[in-house]
């Protein structure tokens, strides 16, 4: 799809996001001193080639889902995967923001390991609301929560970031939304506890941090608790799934960011009667799904993320 | 017609006035449609069963909020039935979406 774009100027902010809407075009973001201003578009931000470290975020594959909206769910997640080995080079490893599967089903987690193991990347997994709704609730922890604390979540370090994988999709309360629960922000304390706050923090989980829509539930009610213990850190990322489009906000020192879904849209809040699966012509279906690559540049205190859509 | 086939419509009918009984008497449906409940609230007489009924694309499912009563997840067309024995509110709310929110309400059966 083609836009016509003054690069002269450099795309504004508002151009990029209608760039983003419409055509799902991927767009480089670099953060310096909490300020977003953006590179350019995909095909330019690549050719820069990033240096640093990489790392690619996969979304809401919904392994089983077969209804109108996208009838072939692992067919899509399959060309997400496909797209991921044509990177030319190589992200250090995966992040997997949930809903793996649609119904948690055994044969659906297993559909989404032979499809996600052809990336051939070590893939940090956190669970999505559609991962612990087998009846035993086990299924998910069997397979990726090993080692991991409470619910599922848990840190690790890769070239000097911290990164920590939060569950905000279980035990949640009636009307309320997402949820981390005392004894997770318990935990997040506890994990941050002497940390420098230089360390640049990368923090993902399902639902998004911030609240998005409330009607519809797209939030986290105790995200500010956690934000909070977060804010002498002088870098934070938060990435999320869960609204299957991409979003983001900057608020001083963070940033938040959603992913694409790779196997169906959903609306832009309030802008349908629900949150459930939007159909859009098939033609138009791969520009709405997609990966995201983040990339840290060490001493530099850059992120930059770039979302790629399927086709666009 | 043979007679085989009027005794079997003969049956057909008897089974479908047995089975229409309970729906007669009480026995309510709530839909789940574009993520709400629906009628979001009911006011019903002990002994009533209630049958949810999920026409959305996404799972869902219905968790009393005391636990008197939670169903598995629901895909699309699954149905749920629980019948409510005992009078008292009884809110409710799916568990994946906890936004989506309902209540019975349950009236002691005076017998009238």
């Amino acid at each position: 799809m083609a836009h016509d774009h003054d690069h002269n100027e450099g795309p504004s902010r508002r151009k990029v996001l209608e760039c983003m809407t419409w055509a799902g075009t991927g767009v480089l973001w670099t953060i310096t001193g909490g300020v977003p201003h953006s590179l350019g578009l995909v095909d330019e931000a690549q050719a820069a080639e990033a240096k640093g470290l990489t790392f690619l975020q996969i979304s809401d594959s919904h392994v089983g889902f077969d209804k109108p909206a996208n009838p072939n769910a692992k067919g899509t997640l399959e060309e997400a995967i496909a797209r991921v080995g044509a990177i030319p080079a190589k992200p250090a490893f995966m992040i997997h923001t949930g809903d793996i599967t649609h119904l948690s089903k055994p044969a659906e987690f297993d559909d989404a390991d032979k499809i996600i193991s052809q990336a051939k990347l070590d893939v940090h997994y956190v669970p999505g609301e559609h991962d612990i709704i087998d009846p035993d609730v086990k299924l998910y922890k069997e397979r990726y929560g090993r080692g991991t604390k409470g619910s599922g979540y848990y840190s690790f370090d890769a070239n000097g970031v911290h990164f920590m994988g939060l569950v905000n999709v279980a035990n949640l309360k009636g009307g309320g939304m997402g949820s981390l629960g005392d004894e997770q922000l318990a935990w997040i304390a506890d994990d941050l506890k002497g940390r420098s706050a230089s360390t640049p923090l990368v923090v993902f989980a399902h639902i998004p941090l911030w609240t998005v829509y409330p009607e519809w539930g797209w939030g986290t009610e105790d995200s500010g608790r956690a934000l909070s213990l977060m804010k002498r850190f002088g870098s934070v990322t938060v990435l999320n799934g869960h609204i299957h489009q991409v979003m983001q906000k900057v608020e001083g020192n963070v940033t938040f960011h959603t992913a694409r879904s790779t196997a169906f849209p959903q609306p832009a809040p309030g802008t349908a009667p629900s949150a459930g699966p939007m159909k859009v012509p098939a033609e138009q279906l791969r520009t709405m799904l997609g990966t995201a690559s983040v990339t840290f540049k060490r001493g530099e205190k850059q992120l930059a993320i770039i979302d790629t859509p399927l086709a666009g | 017609m043979t007679l085989r086939r009027i005794f079997a419509r003969g049956v057909m009918a008897m089974l479908a006035v047995l089975a229409a009984v309970p729906v007669y008497a009480a026995d309510m449906e709530v839909k789940i449609d574009n993520f709400t409940f629906s009628p979001p609230q009911i006011t019903v007489k002990a002994g009533t069963t209630i049958t949810w009924v999920n026409h959305d694309d996404i799972p869902h499912t219905v968790v009393s909020k005391t636990l008197a009563f939670k169903s598995k997840a629901m895909d699309t067309d699954d149905k749920f039935s629980f019948t409510f024995a005992t009078p008292g509110t009884f809110p409710y709310f799916c568990s994946l979406h906890p936004h989506m929110t309902g209540s019975i309400v349950v009236e002691a059966d005076t017998g009238k």
